[in-house]
């Protein structure tokens, strides 16, 4: 960058866009969600990474990270990702659909967005409430 | 139209930041993997979820599981970098900054790719 706004001149310039005077919409604050979404499952990746390390350490290792994920906090994080995980997962969807040139109408992309937002939040309460009603573990 | 691109530039086709479509397009084959591997992975997840350690070995050992676990973190962790390595490129407008936080997202991807399957290795010769 040769000239920084912030820096150069004595008067200090709007930058754009202006987050603070900005109408909020749904397409704007998916984009941003998105963004915030796939930093936050970067430390699902690392807590993906160490979960797999502590199931290689045995059965002391297992309990380990169990002992950390059956927690109330532990839960609440894991809730978390599995959130960010369903946004990003759909969102990432209209994201391709618009790069195959579909849905960028722009009532199309207020609709598409506000369905991403309902449904991410119904697939992560669903993913808890299928665990929770002792439905997950098939695979044993 | 006359371009005042030098024939050899247009020839490349690698733009003014000289790595060309190769980013935008590497992530967005990246994120068309992830759809099925996502739905895998949930997929395994909820199948031990509440169970326990023997029966997460066994699965994770499997070798077409543990394949598929591999393949699922790794390209995880590079769509991570490239995702985040745009984030840096729109905030930060520092050299030095921005080269420190790009050697820190290459290390992160890389190691923690290695040390996924690494663990799943050892899982297997559980």
């Amino acid at each position: 960058m040769a000239d920084h706004p912030q820096k150069t001149g004595a008067r200090a310039r709007p930058m754009s866009p202006h987050l603070t005077i900005y109408r909020w919409q749904v397409t704007m604050l998916a984009s941003i969600t998105h963004r915030v979404t796939g930093a936050g499952l970067g430390l699902g990746a690392l807590v993906l990474a160490w979960w797999l390390v502590s199931v290689s350490n045995g059965p002391e290792g297992y309990e380990a990270f169990m002992s950390y994920a059956e927690t109330p906090l532990g839960l609440l994080i894991l809730f978390g990702f599995t959130w960010a995980l369903a946004f990003h997962f759909l969102n990432g969807i209209r994201h391709l659909a618009w790069d195959l040139g579909y849905g960028f109408n722009k009532h199309t992309a207020t609709r598409t967005g506000s369905l991403v937002y309902v449904l991410s939040v119904v697939l992560a309460l669903g993913i808890f409430a299928f665990v929770w009603t002792g439905h997950a573990g098939y695979l044993q | 139209m006359s371009s005042l691109e030098t024939p050899l530039h247009k020839v490349q086709g690698l733009g003014a930041a000289h790595s060309g479509t190769g980013h935008f397009w590497r992530e967005r084959l990246t994120s068309a993997a992830l759809i099925p591997l996502s739905l895998w992975f949930a997929y395994a997840v909820l199948g031990v979820i509440g169970t326990n350690e023997v029966v997460v070995v066994s699965f994770l050992a499997h070798p077409w599981n543990a394949i598929l676990m591999a393949v699922f973190v790794v390209i995880s962790f590079y769509h991570l970098s490239l995702g985040l390595q745009v984030v840096i490129d729109d905030y930060v407008h520092t050299a030095g900054t921005k080269l420190v936080l790009r050697l820190l997202v290459t290390t992160v991807w890389i190691a923690g790719s290695l040390v996924s399957v690494f663990a799943l290795v050892r899982i297997a010769a559980l």
